[in-house]
C-alpha cells in the first residue's frame, strides 16, 4: 500500500505552471528518487507537499486519509520531514538546540540532558557531530548533517530530501544511504532530489521524471539506464565535455599564492602555509574531503576573508586581501561556494548581473537603465538562463541563480576564476554547460582554480590536481597520470607525502 | 543560507487585491469600533463621513490636511530610506526635534538676509544638526556593531532633555517666561504657498525630498547599493559594495530628513521652538514608511492618509460630540487593519 498519494497537484506562479497535473505515489519503506533539470518543479512538488506552497488543483493522501495539507505543522503532524536544499537551522544556537528547537516540551531548558539526547541520537544514526558546537561555524556539510538528524528526531515516517548528496562528500554520501536503507527497512519512505544519476540508479526502488512541471516517466529502477534518465530529462541525449589538451608549462603563471594561513581564536590551523600557482589557460584543481580547509581559501581568495599570513599575485601585482573590490580590480572572477552569497536575491536578475561593474552602468551615480537592461538581456540570451530580466533572482530554481553568477563572472573575461562548486546543485544538462563554460575560459587564457568535492568533476576538467588535507596541500597530480588510489589515500590522509 | 525558522514571502498579489485594500481596512475597522461608537451615541456612518469625506469636501480642511501631511512626508522619507537600507533608524523623533533646534536658533540671527538666504540657510542648518545627531548612533552602528534600534531610540529622550534644558535656560522667553524659544526673524519664517489655507513652504521641500527619495531608491547607484544591503548585507559585502561607508551615509542622510521635518514645523507653523512642537512624528514616520512599503509612493499616500483621519478627527469630535479620544482610537485600529490587511494580502508566511 502506497504511504503517499498526490494526484493532479497544479501549481502556477502567476503564468508560470511550475508542477502540471502532477501525479506521484510513494511506497512504505521504499527510496523515491525525483530526478529532472533546474526549474523542472522538483522543490515545487515537495515544497506542496509539506505544506509549504498550497497548489491550485490537488489531492493528497497520507497513510489513507486524504486531506489537503496547509502548513509544515501539519505536515510534520502527518509525519512529514523535509530537508531543504537551502538550511533552515539557526546558525547562533548549537547543534543540540537546533534539533529539539520546537520540540522540547518542557519549558525549562536542561542543556546537559539536551546534550545526552543528541548524542545518543547522533551516535545510533552513525553521524559523527558534536552536539555543542554552534551550527554557523559548522562546514555546509556537517549543517546538511544537523538538518537531516533534525528531521529523524522528529518521528517522520515519510522524509523529503532536497538535494542532499549536492553537498555531501562520496564518503558521507555512502553513509548517508546507509542511514537510509537501515531507517527505510523499518518502514520511512523516502524521497531524495538529486542530480546524480548514478545514485537514483543505485540506491532508489523508483524513478519520477520531472520536466517543465510535468511527469514525463515514473518506473522501477531496475527497469532503467542512466542513458534513458538522462534522456528523459533533459530531452537529448547528452555528452560529458571533451577536455583540451593539457596547458603549456611554458605559459606565464598568473595567479600565484603563498604561504597563505589561516588560524582561528584557538591557533587551530584551519590553512597551514598553502603554496600554489596557476598558469593562463590551466585548470588546476583542488581535491578534498570537506571541511579541509578549502572553504577558507576560497574565503581569502575571493577578498572575504583575512588571512593571518600569506600573499596573493595575479600577473606579479600583489592583492590585497579582505578587499572583494581589489579581486575585481585585479579581474578575478568569483564563483562562491554559497550561490546565496554572490546573489541578492530580492533584486532582480538585470541588478545582479551589473551590480559586480556598477562604475559601468552608472554615469554621476545614476543608473543607466537601458544599458543595464540591454545587458541583462544579452547575457540572459548567451547563458540560456530562464527567467526575465525584472524576475527577482530569488524565484529562479538553483541552477539558473548558479547561471547568473556564472554570466555575471565570466562575461568580464576574467584573467582568473576562482570556482567554488560551481555545480553544487546544478542539473546534468547545466552541469555540462557549467563545464563548458569553463573550458572556454581556459581556451581563452584565464588561469582557473577548481575547488569541489566531485571528484568526478575535478578529474574531468583540471589540467593540474592539488590535494588538500587538514589545511594543507599533500599532494599533486598530472591530471594525464592520475593515481587513484593515491589520491584518495591523501585525501583521507592516510599518506602524507608529496 | 540559513535562516530563522519562519519568514514573510513577498508574493504579488493583483493589481486590484492591492487597490481594495485601504476599503477592505476601512469596512473592517467600522466594524470592529462600531460597537463603541454607538456607546458614544454617535451614528457610525456619520463618523466615517467625518473622518474621511467631510475633510475633503471643505477648502480649509483640505489645506490643513496638506499641512499635517507636511511633517509625516518627511519623517516618512526619513525612516524609509533607512530601513530600505537595513538601517533601523527609530530616532527620527530626536533628529526633528536636532534640526527644530537648529532652525530656532539659526532663524534668530538671519533677519538681516533676505528670504531668498535666511530660508536655505536654516534649512542646511536642520539638516545637519539631524545628521548629526544620526551620527552617533550610526557609528557605533557601522564600527562596533552596535544595535542601531537601541540607540536610537535613547537618543530620542536625549534629545528630549536638552531641548527641555533649552527652553527653560538660555531661551525661556524674557517677557512671559513660557519656555519657549525667541520668535524667528521674519525672513526666515516660511512663506504661505496657498492663499486662504496654512500650507506652506515646509510642503514644497517635503515635496521634494519625497521626489528625490524615489529617485535614489529607484534611479541611482547609491540607491541600488543601499537596497543590497538592505536585503543581503554579505552578499553586498562580497559584490564589492562598501557597506560600512554607505551604512553610514543612509543613517545621516535620514537623520538629515528628519532633522528638516523639525525645520518646518518651526518655520512653518509655530516660528519658535517649544517642548510640544512634535505629537510623535518621527514615530508616525515609522508608521507612515511601514504603511508605505519603504518606497516613495507609498509614502506619499500613508502620509496624507494619516493626515486626512488626523484631519476628520477633530471636525469628528467637535460636530458629533463625541470624545476626541474615540477618534483617537479609531484612528489607531484603522492603523492596526491596515498593517495587518498590508501583511496578508502581501505576504506570505512560509518556513525559511
Ligand atoms: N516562489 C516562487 N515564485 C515564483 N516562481 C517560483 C517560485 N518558486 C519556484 N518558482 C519557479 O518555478 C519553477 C520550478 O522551480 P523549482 O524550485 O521547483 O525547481 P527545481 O526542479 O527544484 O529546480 P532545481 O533543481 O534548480 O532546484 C522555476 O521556474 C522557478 O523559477
Ligand atoms: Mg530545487
Amino acid at each position: 500500500m502506497n504511504i503517499v498519494e498526490m494526484r493532479g497537484i497544479t501549481k502556477r506562479f502567476g503564468t508560470l505552471v511550475a508542477n502540471d497535473k502532477v501525479d506521484i505515489d510513494l511506497g512504505r519503506g521504499e527510496i523515491h528518487a525525483l530526478l529532472g533539470e533546474n526549474g523542472a518543479g522538483k522543490s515545487t512538488l515537495m515544497k506542496i507537499l509539506y505544506g509549504l506552497y498550497q497548489p491550485d488543483e490537488v489531492t493528497i493522501t497520507i497513510e489513507g486519509r486524504t486531506q489537503p495539507i496547509r502548513s509544515p505543522a501539519e505536515a510534520i503532524e502527518r509525519g512529514v520531514g523535509f530537508v531543504s536544499q537551502h538550511f533552515s537551522l539557526v546558525p547562533t544556537f548549537t547543534v543540540a538546540e537546533n534539533i529539539l528547537l520546537g520540540y522540547e516540551q518542557q519549558f525549562r531548558l536542561d542543556p546537559a540532558q539536551m546534550h545526552t539526547r543528541v548524542a545518543q541520537l547522533a551516535t545510533d544514526n552513525g553521524f559523527n557531530i558534536d552536539p555543542s558546537a554552534i551550527v554557523g561555524k559548522l562546514s555546509v556539510g556537517q549543517q546538511q548533517r544537523v538538518e537531516i538528524l533534525k528531521a529523524i528526531f522528529r518521528d517522520c515516517r515519510v522524509l523529503i530530501l532536497d538535494e542532499p548528496t549536492a553537498v555531501l562528500t562520496p564518503r558521507d554520501t555512502q553513509s548517508l544511504f546507509e542511514i537510509l536503507l537501515k531507517l527505510c527497512a523499518q518502514g520511512l519512505a523516502v524521497i531524495i532530489i538529486t542530480h546524480k544519476l548514478e545514485e537514483a540508479l543505485q540506491h532508489s526502488q523508483r524513478v519520477t521524471v520531472l520536466r517543465h512541471g510535468k511527469v514525463v516517466g515514473s518506473q522501477e529502477t531496475s527497469s532503467t539506464t542512466s542513458a534513458e534518465l538522462a534522456r528523459l530529462m533533459v530531452g537529448r541525449q547528452t555528452t560529458p565535455v571533451q577536455r583540451p589538451a593539457n596547458a603549456n608549462a611554458s605559459e606565464p603563471v598568473v595567479l600565484e599564492v603563498s604561504g597563505l594561513s589561516v588560524a582561528d581564536k584557538r591557533g587551530v590551523h584551519a590553512l597551514n602555509a598553502v603554496n600554489f600557482q596557476v598558469r593562463a589557460g590551466e585548470i588546476v584543481g583542488i581535491a578534498g574531503v570537506a571541511g579541509n580547509g578549502q572553504s577558507e581559501l576560497v574565503s581569502v581568495l575571493t577578498g572575504m576573508l583575512q588571512p593571518q599570513r600569506g600573499a596573493m599575485r595575479v600577473d606579479g601585482q600583489a592583492v590585497a586581501f579582505g578587499d572583494p573590490r581589489a579581486c575585481t580590480r585585479h579581474k578575478i572572477g568569483r564563483i562562491p561556494e554559497d550561490r546565496l552569497r554572490g546573489v541578492i536575491g530580492d533584486l532582480s536578475v538585470a541588478d545582479n548581473l551589473m551590480i559586480e561593474q556598477l562604475d559601468q552602468f552608472t554615469i554621476v551615480g545614476h543608473l543607466q537603465p537601458h544599458a543595464i537592461l540591454e545587458h541583462a538581456q544579452r547575457l540572459i540570451n548567451d547563458f540560456q538562463i530562464k527567467a526575465a530580466p525584472n524576475d527577482p533572482v530569488r524565484t529562479l530554481s538553483g541552477g539558473n541563480i548558479q547561471k547568473v553568477i556564472l554570466a555575471r563572472t565570466l562575461a568580464q573575461d576574467p584573467a582568473v576564476v576562482i570556482a567554488a562548486q560551481p555545480t553544487r546543485g546544478v542539473d546534468i544538462g547545466a552541469t555540462e554547460y557549467v563545464h563548458q563554460k569553463l573550458l572556454e575560459q581556459k581556451q581563452r587564457g584565464a588561469a582557473i582554480l577548481l575547488i569541489s568535492e566531485d571528484l568526478d568533476e575535478i578529474l574531468l576538467l583540471s589540467d593540474r590536481i592539488l590535494v588538500m588535507y587538514n589545511g594543507r596541500l599533500v599532494g599533486e597530480f598530472d591530471a594525464a597520470a592520475v593515481d587513484l588510489d593515491r589520491l584518495s589515500l591523501l585525501m583521507t590522509g592516510a599518506e602524507k607525502t608529496g | 543560507m540559513m535562516t530563522l525558522g519562519l519568514k514573510f514571502e513577498r508574493l504579488p498579489s493583483p493589481v486590484w487585491v492591492r487597490a481594495a485594500i485601504p476599503f477592505v481596512a476601512i469596512a473592517i475597522t467600522f466594524a470592529l469600533v462600531s460597537v463603541l461608537v454607538i456607546l458614544a451615541g454617535a451614528n457610525p456612518f456619520a463618523v466615517a463621513y467625518e473622518l474621511l469625506i467631510d475633510p475633503l469636501t471643505k477648502n480649509s480642511a483640505r489645506g490643513d490636511i496638506l499641512v499635517m501631511a507636511t511633517p509625516l512626508l518627511l519623517t516618512g522619507a526619513a525612516v524609509a530610506l533607512a530601513f530600505a537600507g537595513g538601517y533601523y533608524n527609530i530616532g527620527a523623533e530626536g533628529q526633528l526635534l536636532a534640526g527644530a533646534a537648529a532652525a530656532a536658533w539659526v532663524g534668530q540671527f538671519v533677519g538681516d538676509l533676505s528670504p531668498w538666504l535666511a530660508i536655505p540657510v536654516m534649512i542646511t542648518g536642520g539638516f545637519i544638526a539631524g545628521a548629526l545627531w544620526a551620527l552617533i548612533p550610526a557609528l557605533l552602528k557601522v564600527r562596533l556593531q552596535v544595535d542601531e534600534v537601541v540607540t536610537t531610540l535613547l537618543m530620542n529622550s536625549i534629545m528630549g532633555y536638552i531641548i527641555s534644558a533649552l527652553l527653560n535656560g538660555p531661551w525661556r522667553d524674557p517677557v512671559s517666561g513660557w519656555p519657549q524659544s525667541p520668535t524667528i526673524a521674519l525672513s526666515a519664517q516660511f512663506p504661505q504657498i496657498i492663499p486662504r489655507t496654512r500650507v506652506h513652504f515646509g510642503f514644497i521641500v517635503a515635496a521634494v525630498v519625497v521626489i528625490a527619495l524615489w529617485w535614489i531608491l529607484t534611479r541611482t547607484r547609491f540607491g541600488l547599493e543601499l537596497r543590497a544591503i538592505g536585503k543581503n548585507r554579505d552578499g553586498a559585502q562580497f559584490l564589492g559594495i562598501r557597506v560600512e561607508r554607505t551604512m553610514l551615509a543612509v543613517a545621516l542622510i535620514s537623520g538629515g530628513i528628519a532633522g528638516l521635518a523639525g525645520v518646518s514645523e518651526v518655520a512653518g507653523i509655530h516660528y519658535y521652538l517649544i517642548g510640544s512642537l512634535s505629537p510623535g512624528y518621527g514615530y508616525t514616520g515609522i508608521i507612515v514608511a511601514t504603511l508605505g512599503a519603504l518606497a516613495a509612493p507609498g509614502v506619499v499616500m500613508a502620509a496624507l492618509f494619516l493626515a486626512l483621519v488626523s484631519r476628520g478627527a477633530l471636525t469628528a469630535s467637535r460636530e458629533l460630540d463625541i470624545p476626541i479620544y474615540l477618534a483617537d482610537v479609531i484612528q489607531a485600529v484603522l492603523l492596526l487593519v491596515m498593517l495587518a490587511v498590508l501583511l496578508l494580502t502581501r505576504y506570505r508566511i512560509r518556513r525559511a
